[in-house]
């Protein structure tokens, strides 16, 4: 017995070691910088410039949560409307959903410039019928749009895989005990496929409320967002690494904090919970 | 009152992708009886079942409730409420709320919500259990929780699909008793499904056998274990000897190569027919007072009685007897007129061998989890 504690404890060396040196040291190095200024003193000067920053805040989490409650909106009934389906039209229609993820995020990004830019796929096809062109492109519609569309997958997979646990049998039961469908809905099947939301929720939630390239490009640069902001500090040079550390340390914190609630929301039930 | 129908099937056929799963059948349950569907994996008993709860549209044929025609009638509808071979008790929600779901939904007042869960509660003998969480209870209290959640909604005809396979022996023995007992209780009609014949005999008013999608007697325990309609009937109940014979007239057949007065009558002269002979109905006497002679081959000493085979003339009897006896032993055997029913030729007849290999009582019992739907 105590062998083979031993043993795991071996085979889990490797894992340690690449956290230390992957995960635990950068999260150090950032806390450090976040704390210091660019010769290296100590001081909290950083967390002032903060209030420069605000805007960038509010309109990360805004276009954060819009695009999570679409996704979710699509996600849901399209995982409840797939299981209603035979075995093969399910995995079919998940494949169809995982297969963007194969492309590059950056190709991906791109791709929609070219189908709404003023002279675009959508636009030609629009004048050339004779009709106005849309604005499209650099608008605040294009960056949800972008957000929903490369981080709809991390919401319909939890949330189908949670779908398609439920037991048959309690759905007969719900039936049984005299529930319409929308009782059904609320009582029985949104309750249990609830471990599955919040994974959605937390897995779209935190990569677009720190995402950047998105709002560049299909914002037209009008729109900074936060995960801009970083991106910008870092690009223009060492003496910004701490404000931008500080930015990033802020981020994690307001993440943990708003991860921390929605696990709230399924306290033991912690089966499907990725985080 | 006590033979209205509370439900009629009528002519029902039912297919599942091409295969016929129940093939024109009919019954008329009565208000307030403990009726059971008795038959192998397979036999079409469950989808009966489902059929009456709505989960199952049948391609033809009717279903009534109460005289009126419920076909197309969503499960939610209908009054009647089921019991879950696995229970199907919902994980989100503890014992209390799960025995108050289906008030819930029908938006009972809160007082007499509570009472109604409660007095449920006391009848499965779960009072104290309310806050617990259903997968911390045993497989004997989920099951008084499924009877509880069911009953709570006062349904006319309550459904029960195999609620008892999950459980070991002993509780499933007090299990019976007491679902019995509940029914008595209330009043309410049992519809019962079981594979388990033992089951189906000790609990129920009537017991419907089916196999292949067709119902093949229906009757009270005794009519069916005493007078089964064919092979099928007579072997899947209890243990027989089946036999290939020949009503020579009225009150007289012939079997084994001699002549037996029995009580049947009605056939043709010199029509082939099946007869049975239950174990416990053969004596074991003297060679020189028996009707028949055979040879010993097998004993199994089981505690009440032992079960010898006894071989006579290539077919292989089973005797159940308290007189022990030894292999290779010569025996007479003496059977009773009462003991000896005859039955016409079905389907099924020469399908049920002698017991020269005798395992398909296990094979019963290892099947539950196959059940069609």
């Amino acid at each position: 017995m105590k062998n083979s504690a031993l043993g795991r404890r071996i085979i889990a060396c490797p894992y340690y070691v690449w956290a230390a040196i992957f995960i635990i040291v950068p999260l150090i190095m950032i806390v450090y910088y976040s704390v210091t200024n660019p010769s290296g003193n100590i001081t909290l000067d950083n967390f002032l410039l903060l209030k420069k920053y605000g805007k960038a805040f509010l309109l990360s989490i805004t276009y954060a949560l819009i695009s999570t409650i679409v996704t979710f909106f699509i996600a849901y009934p399209l995982s409840y409307a797939m299981t209603k389906l035979k075995m093969s039209s399910q995995r079919l229609i998940l494949m169809m959903v995982i297969f963007p993820m194969w492309m590059n995020f950056l190709i991906r990004t791109y791709s929609w410039i070219s189908i709404l830019a003023n002279t675009g796929i959508i636009n030609s096809f629009l004048v050339s019928l004779g009709l106005e062109p849309l604005k499209l492109i650099n608008t605040p519609g294009a960056i949800i749009l972008g957000m929903v569309y490369d981080f709809l997958p991390y919401m319909v997979l939890p949330i189908y895989t949670a779908m398609s646990k439920i037991d048959r049998s309690l759905l007969e039961a719900s039936d049984d005990l005299g529930c319409n469908g929308w009782q059904k809905l609320k009582k029985v099947i949104f309750p249990l496929t609830l471990p599955g939301v919040v994974s959605g929720i937390t897995m779209v939630f935190v990569p677009s409320v720190s995402t950047f390239y998105i709002s560049q490009k299909l914002g037209g640069n009008k729109t900074m967002l936060i995960g801009d902001a970083i991106e910008y500090l870092f690009n223009i040079g060492p003496d910004h690494y701490n404000v931008a550390s500080t930015l990033s340390l802020v981020l994690m914190v307001l993440i943990l904090i708003s991860m921390a609630i929605m696990n709230r929301f399924t306290d033991e039930t912690d089966e499907g919970v990725i985080i | 009152m006590k033979n209205e129908n509370i439900v009629s099937l009528k002519n029902i056929s039912v297919a599942f992708d091409g295969e016929t799963v129940l093939d024109d059948i009919s019954i008329d349950i009565h208000n307030g009886e403990f009726i059971t569907l008795l038959g192998p994996s397979g036999c079409g008993k469950t989808t009966t079942l489902r059929i009456i709860a709505g989960f199952v549209e049948p391609q033809n044929g009717d279903v009534f409730f109460d005289d009126n025609k419920i076909n197309g009638v969503p499960a939610h509808k209908r009054q009647v409420n089921t019991i879950f071979q696995r229970y199907a008790l919902f994980p989100h929600l503890n014992v209390y709320e799960n025995v108050a779901f289906g008030l819930r939904i029908k938006k009972t007042p809160e007082a007499e919500l509570d009472a109604k869960v409660k007095d449920m509660l006391r009848l499965v003998n779960l009072t104290g259990l309310e806050k617990r969480k259903i997968d911390t209870l045993s497989g004997g209290q989920q099951q008084r929780v499924a009877i509880a959640r069911a009953i709570a909604n006062n349904p006319k005809v309550l459904l029960l699909d195999e609620p008892l396979a999950a459980l070991d022996l002993k509780l499933r023995k007090d299990m019976q008793t007491e679902l019995k007992k509940i029914q008595q209780q209330l009043g309410i009609t049992f519809i019962f499904v079981t594979h388990d014949q033992e089951e189906a005999l000790s609990m129920s008013d009537r017991v419907v056998v089916m196999d292949n999608g067709k119902i093949q007697q229906i009757g009270t325990p005794k009519d069916i274990y005493n007078e089964p309609k064919n092979a099928f009937v007579a072997d899947f109940i209890g243990e027989s000897n089946i036999l290939d014979g020949v009503m020579l007239c009225d009150r007289l057949a012939e079997f084994s190569g001699k002549k037996f007065e029995c009580l049947d009558g009605g056939f043709e002269k010199n029509e082939p027919v099946d007869v049975v002979v239950r174990p416990e109905d053969v004596d074991i006497v003297p060679l020189e007072k028996g009707m028949l002679e055979g040879v010993v081959t097998s004993i199994t000493f089981l505690g009440v009685h032992y079960e010898i085979i006894v071989d006579i003339g290539g077919f292989k009897w089973m005797i159940q007897t308290t007189d022990e006896q030894f292999v290779g032993d010569r025996v007479g055997l003496y059977i009773e007129p009462d003991a000896i029913h005859i039955m016409k030729k079905s389907e099924y007849s020469g399908k049920y061998g002698d017991y020269s290999s005798y395992s398909e009582e296990i094979d019963h019992l290892s099947d539950v989890e196959e059940e069609e739907n």
